[in-house]
């Protein structure tokens, strides 16, 4: 009774939750990203080359209002430094209601939002899309894989076909990635659109790599300090677990052992 | 308390006796939590410590939420983020409260598949069995209505939907979703309500679960044998029970943890596991999303909801008989809101003598299969009604009633019940004798 149980909980949990993130989303390819798995943390260096992507090129239409600037000098995030925060911060020009006019932007400020009516707001694009949903539609390997969000980024920045057609007056491009197939969006990015003072490669398939890093960073700031705060949280039970098994043993141990002497 | 002989609280200090003179308090937590508990409990009955933490950790991270949260429709979904990011450990505290939620779900469903295998329902536990109804009613209610809190795509396309359903009532469906929204849609007013309500309603489930506790307090818990404790002396009761302190409660706690190993493995690694990811994106009422569909706890009961449309030949009969006044969006959300009534009626359409589903041989198979049904009902619900999917949900959707409504009722009749332990003792000995060579010989007592 008790296995049946558990494993038809386990069977269903996984069947329901699957079947959930199942929809009509195009190809979408798994990335090796670096913050995958309870283990993955972010690459402070490709959030930093994600950002300078994001500002050059994304930031021309799109917006991140729910990112405040400072936090991009948090632990666990870019980590730039306080006077790259405020010199970055300073970049961008933000209405201020008290003197009721524009001002240079301060770390307290947040990102601008889109630009554009069209351009979706990206501060939490990596986890409004799911880009896979693991084997048999389980979403289970989540655990390791993450949802997918950043994946579908890449996938999509990559999927341009170069195929164009004009619907309504506006011009759409078939995008493999893309829920029906035609986007909007024309290509944003094409592979040298940027140049990293490091050196870092600037192919197509970095540089979206590079960027959906970043975005996953805005939509989930707190992830690192999250994954910390489970294992405290796994092990800290594990071992209170083994505690009070013990404990239960011992407890109950001359109650049963009455019954096994008959 | 209860009709079980056991030792009660003395006060023995003057002051312990001068205080229970004016105020008996510590007696009411010593008898709470001395109760005689039947040995042989098994592992499927220590769901109520977890859901009674369930309910003090959705209580205590939902407070300190609510310091952070605004309810309107134009800072909602932007209080949520500000949580997210600019509270200390705001992500934790709402990562847990999300997946809080279907920690919940995941207890009380196991919790209520345990009573329905052990005839835990039946006399004189009905009682306890209703009140348990209500708590899992208001905690629908209650997970409905937070869920649309955040002010997501789904939180407001769920409520549209949910909320229609009110609609479909004739007469007076419309001014009744007009009423409970505050409005004639979704919309600020609906959301404030929703606040309050989230807010007061876990309270309401606290005080329930003291009542559905103080029920099965003056009972007695049933039992894996169904067999009733031994009542007539002190001694004799002993020997079929042992305290709840600490027996049970260690062995409690032990599951808990376990449990909460997994807990926090998904609410560290994979808090969006059990989300749906167009709930991160704000509510727009000018834009409907592909599929909406609501949390994996409520799945069973939408595809029930979707399982009749108007080509189901129950659906056609009612409506011609009423004239169109049962149409088939009514008839779904009769048919949904009684899958729960009839859950709630089983104490009195279960017709066997015999409590637990383990001597009922022609029993268990039934029950086995509505605990798959009731999975395939949940996979269904969450999947696109088109194709043969809508089948599917019919044929789910009527074994649902047929095991209230026929199986149960039939099988008190039809079936021949195994032979029952005379006591409690003996079936904890027999366990326990399973490593030696023979257990102590079943009695073979009839069902009553």
């Amino acid at each position: 009774m008790l296995k049946k149980l558990a494993a038809s909980m386990v069977a269903a949990f996984a069947l329901a939750t699957g079947a959930f993130a199942a929809g009509g989303a195009g190809h979408v390819e798994d990335v090796d990203f670096s913050f995958d798995g309870p283990f993955g943390s972010f690459d402070q260096n490709q959030l930093q080359r994600g950002l300078q992507i994001y500002t050059e090129i994304c930031a021309a239409c799109h917006g991140l209002q729910y990112v405040p600037l400072r936090t991009l000098g948090d632990d666990g995030g870019p980590d730039l430094p306080d006077d790259q925060v405020r010199a970055y911060a300073e970049f961008y020009e933000v209405f201020d209601p008290e003197i009721d006019d524009f001002r240079a932007a301060t770390p307290n400020d947040h990102f601008p939002g889109s630009n554009l009516e069209n351009a979706p707001d990206l501060s939490l694009m990596a986890k409004a899309r799911a880009g896979f949903h693991g084997p048999y539609g389980l979403g289970i390997n989540q655990l390791l894989k993450g949802m997918g969000g950043p994946e579908y980024i890449v996938a999509l920045l990559n999927g341009y076909t170069g195929e164009e057609k004009e619907e309504a007056g506006a011009v759409l491009y078939e995008n493999t990635a893309f829920p029906g197939g035609w986007i909007a969006m024309a290509p944003p990015l094409y592979g040298d659109d940027v140049e990293f003072a490091d050196g870092h490669s600037t192919d197509l398939h970095h540089l979206s790599e590079d960027v959906s890093a970043f975005l996953m960073w805005t939509a989930e700031p707190k992830l690192m300090a999250r994954k910390q705060a489970g294992f405290v949280g796994v092990i800290f039970l594990t071992i209170l677990s083994v505690m009070l098994y013990l404990t239960n043993k011992r407890l109950w141990a001359p109650v049963k052992a009455r019954y096994k002497k008959k | 308390m209860g009709g079980i002989p056991h030792d009660h609280y003395e006060p023995k200090a003057a002051w312990e006796k001068g205080l229970a003179k004016r105020l008996p308090i510590v007696g009411l937590m010593y008898d709470t939590l001395m109760i005689p508990t039947p040995k042989n409990l098994n592992w499927m009955w220590i769901w109520g410590i977890v859901l009674a933490f369930c309910l003090a950790l959705q209580i205590i991270t939902g407070i300190v939420l609510v310091m952070h949260y605004t309810p309107h429709v134009d800072m909602a979904f932007a209080s949520v983020e500000h949580i997210m990011r600019n509270v200390n450990g705001g992500a934790m505290l709402r990562y847990l409260h999300m997946n809080g939620a279907s920690l919940f779900f995941v207890a009380v469903y196991a919790h209520i598949f345990r009573g329905l295998y052990y005839g835990s329902y039946k006399a004189p536990r009905e009682i306890t069995w209703i009140i348990g109804m209500l708590i899992y009613l208001l905690m629908m209610g209650t997970a409905f209505m937070g869920y649309v809190l955040p002010w997501g795509q789904m939180s407001f396309w769920g409520a549209t939907v949910i909320t229609g359903l009110f609609g479909a009532i004739p007469f007076i469906g419309d001014a009744l979703q007009t009423w409970l929204l505050g409005g004639p849609a979704v919309d600020n007013a609906t959301l404030n309500r929703f606040f309050s309500l989230h807010y007061l309603l876990p309270f309401v489930i606290a005080g329930l679960v003291i009542v559905h506790i103080w029920a099965f307090h003056t009972t007695g818990n049933n039992n894996p044998t169904g067999v009733e404790v031994r009542r007539t002396s002190k001694e004799e009761a002993e020997k079929d029970t042992l305290p709840f302190w600490p027996y049970f409660v260690i062995k409690d706690l032990f599951a808990l943890a376990v449990i909460l190993v997994v807990f926090f493995a998904i609410v560290g690694f994979m808090p969006n596991y059990l989300g749906h990811p167009d709930n991160y994106i704000e509510a727009n009422p000018l834009a409907t999303p592909a599929h909406i569909v609501p949390e994996w706890y409520f799945l069973p009961f939408y595809a029930i909801l979707r399982a009749f449309d108007g080509d189901v030949w129950v659906v056609i009969i009612a409506s011609t008989l009423t004239g169109g006044i049962i149409d088939a969006k009514f008839f779904g959300v009769i048919a949904m809101f009684g899958a729960i009534v009839v859950m709630a009626l089983v104490p009195w359409l279960d017709t066997s003598s015999v409590r637990s589903g383990r001597y009922r041989p022609m029993f268990k198979w039934w029950f086995w299969l509505f605990v798959v049904n009731f999975f395939v009902l949940m996979w269904v619900g969450a999947m696109p009604a088109e194709g043969i999917y809508p089948y599917i949900a019919l044929i789910g959707s009527t074994y649902w009633f047929a095991y209230f409504l026929v199986i149960l009722p039939l099988l008190g009749v039809l079936e021949k019940p195994d032979a029952q332990p005379a006591t409690i003792e003996e079936d904890f000995a027999a366990k326990m004798g399973k490593g030696d060579s023979g257990s102590a010989a079943p009695s073979t007592q009839p069902a009553e």
